[in-house]
């Protein structure tokens, strides 16, 4: 094979695609074979949905139960909750992304799109209230893509270094309390949190939660103290040994047997338990396999600076240790991610589990494929989100 | 204690790795500023002597006495130690997260506790003396052998130590960059900077030591002058050894 690509082909030429197609997909016989034999799979597969999707499908089980695929059943007169907080993550993401990204491109990019989601959502056809949150989402998106860069010049790097984490942890003392409630605002149970609502609340507080208690099982599993040794790595292997089902079972319904019957844990936060002190497990794994690629003499070098053993670890150890292991942890964090649909099992309400209450009421008896394909849609939509993410947060650390 | 005393005392010192008794009693007095080279053939114990001096290595017999301070296996007092005593090895050991400046910032800043402002400022000042201003902002893994070498002396000096302890400083370069880190050590040395060397370079231990020590199978055979050491060696040992690297 020729290792001399022409030096600037014209785009979409004719020429030039014949030229990809046969280098590509026809430079052999058995390409050529391959190359039919693949098309012609896609072909009937791809025929099949197609025809589904636009003869059979019956979408309106979508267009009618969008609102409980979304928040369940969360009171009606209290949703403008939830659109303050999409609202304010909508906020604080894009003005995140605005300080950190250094492409001016992208940045023009992802603000023209949300300018044309902006103009296309209102032709879908919404109307009332909703426009009004989607309009007002966009564009504080658009605003603060665009602030990012001018705070970016003219405040000190120091501020923004520490601004910026500050304005994370407000975000969620806010979310909190428009979800529970007090302080001014009727309390809410978390019995009507419900579909994806939370599915990615208990997602995000598990991944939260999980994070610093693998980090300390994997340092556990390291330290020179028998005793801390042998607990992490007890509880490592005993809950790697265990199915998550297992975990959620106990973590749901035998709690509350076992536990003191003045002590009642609720069933999100139990579910929330159970999901973390799993995948804290796993995660405790991949952050070890990342202190074990450390050299000594990073260590001795530390140490040698006159760094105590929690400096030495805080600023020269940990640093690198994750930085090598982002893929595997993220990796880990998309499985817990759609673990969540597990927790319809244990009679939690989320993404899966309103999609099986919606699927029993008898108007829409039969449509598993439109329900299924659409929450299978918004799951890898936010898997590949953060799959996009990691591998940004890789190219920023990448050690040089 | 008067500017007189001597900054190191190590008296019969001993160490063993279970069953192997690495260092069989060594001694070792060094005075302030002045210059001691360490040689022997490989597996003397020399690295282990030098890294029992700010306690990377245990020893389990002896004492040895840093700056008055006595070395014990109390962390704080470990610690206290080892802000005194800078240190340099064969491989760099630079932090490959951090630019040149983070590395020679880091301990100033989380161990000396001054502000971020004064320690960039003698952070620059060092990168100066060593002769590599311009790399500041770079990453380590983007610097030759030789430069990061003097990113490590700079590193070292950041804390001000009154000791500094080279382990092999130039074992692990080019023949071309080895000359750049001895310019600097020898400048080092002249400004009367205390220094521990083990090396190999016998140019460096003729021109800049004070006294060289040589070792052999965890003990030190011959200690001497430099025009000593190299013209007239007392011992068969150093005889051999010496027609052995010369
Ligand atoms: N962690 C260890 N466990 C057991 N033996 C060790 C250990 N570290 C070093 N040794 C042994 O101790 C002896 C002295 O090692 P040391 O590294 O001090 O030698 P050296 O004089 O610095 O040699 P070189 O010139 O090769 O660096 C060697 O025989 C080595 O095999
Ligand atoms: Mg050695």
């Amino acid at each position: 094979m020729s290792l001399l690509l022409p030096k600037s082909p014209t785009p979409f030429s004719a020429s030039s695609i014949v030229t990809w197609l046969q280098r590509n997909l026809f430079s052999t016989w058995y390409n050529c074979l391959l190359t039919i034999a693949s098309l012609w799979m896609i072909y009937l597969g791809g025929r099949g949905l197609f025809l589904w999707m636009f003869s059979q499908a019956q979408w309106t089980v979508l267009q009618a139960n969008l609102r409980l695929f979304f928040v369940g059943r969360f009171p009606i007169d209290q949703i403008w909750r939830v659109w303050c907080i999409v609202l304010l993550l909508c906020a604080v993401a894009s003005l995140t992304v605005g300080v950190i990204q250094r492409s001016r491109i992208l940045l023009i990019s992802v603000g023209a799109l949300t300018a044309i989601g902006l103009g296309i959502v209102p032709l879908g056809g919404g109307q009332g209230p909703e426009m009004i949150w989607v309009t007002a989402m966009g564009g504080v998106s658009l605003l603060n893509l665009l602030l990012g860069p001018w705070l970016k010049t003219h405040l000190p790097q120091r501020l923004i270094v520490r601004g910026l984490p500050c304005i994370w942890f407000l975000t969620v003392f806010v979310v909190l309390w428009l979800l529970t409630g007090g302080l001014g605002l009727s309390t809410i149970g978390t019995n009507v949190w419900q579909g994806l609502l939370l599915t990615v609340l208990t997602a995000v507080v598990s991944i939260a939660l999980s994070f610093p208690i693998g980090v300390l099982l994997a340092l556990g599993r390291r330290s020179p103290l028998p005793v801390i040794r042998t607990l992490s790595v007890l509880y490592i292997e005993v809950i790697r040994g265990l199915p998550l089902i297992g975990v959620l079972f106990v973590a749901g319904v035998m709690l509350p047997l076992i536990l003191p019957s003045q002590v009642q844990l609720d069933a999100v936060l139990r579910a929330v338990c159970g999901l973390t002190l799993f995948s804290a497990a796993y995660l405790a794994e991949n952050v070890r396999g990342g202190l074990q690629s450390i050299p000594q003499g990073q260590i001795e070098a530390a140490k040698a600076l006159g760094l105590n053993p929690v400096l030495v670890l805080g600023l020269v150890v940990l640093p690198q240790a994750l930085r090598s292991v982002i893929p595997a942890i993220v990796g880990q964090f998309i499985g817990l991610f759609k673990n969540t649909s597990l927790l319809s099992i244990i009679g939690l309400v989320e993404l899966t589990g309103i999609s099986r209450s919606i699927l029993s009421q008898p108007r829409f008896i039969g449509r598993h494929g439109e329900v299924y394909l659409f929450i299978g849609l918004l799951y890898w939509l936010f898997c590949y989100l953060m799959s996009l993410g990691s591998r940004r947060l890789e190219r920023q650390l990448s050690v040089k | 204690m008067t500017e007189t005393t001597p900054i190191i005392v190590a008296t019969d010192v001993h160490k063993w790795y279970d069953a192997f008794h690495v260092l069989q009693g060594v001694d070792l007095t060094v005075d302030r500023q002045e210059v001691v080279v360490l040689m022997g053939p490989s597996g003397s114990g020399k690295s282990t002597f030098i890294r029992t001096l700010n306690a990377l290595e245990d020893y389990q017999q002896g004492q040895i006495i840093i700056d008055g301070m006595e070395l014990s296996h109390d962390l704080g007092n470990i610690e206290a130690i080892r802000r005194e005593v800078g240190m340099v090895f064969q491989q760099f050991n630079l932090f490959p997260h951090l630019t040149v400046l983070q590395n020679i910032t880091l301990a100033p800043i989380w161990v000396r506790r001054w502000p971020r402002a004064k320690a960039e400022e003698v952070a620059m000042q060092l990168l100066e003396q060593v002769d590599i201003l311009e790399q500041a902002h770079k990453y380590p893994g983007q610097l030759s052998g030789g430069q990061q070498q003097r990113v490590a002396i700079a590193r070292a000096l950041a804390m001000q130590p009154k000791i500094m302890l080279f382990d092999e400083p130039t074992s692990a370069l080019d023949p071309e960059m080895v000359k750049e880190v001895l310019v600097v050590m020898r400048s080092l040395a002249e400004s009367g900077m205390t220094m521990v060397v083990v090396t190999h370079e016998v140019g460096f231990a003729r021109e800049v030591a004070h006294r060289i020590l040589l070792m052999d199978q965890g003990t030190v055979v011959e200690e001497a002058t430099p025009e000593q050491f190299f013209q007239n060696p007392q011992e068969d040992r150093t005889k051999l050894f010496l027609s052995q690297i010369l």
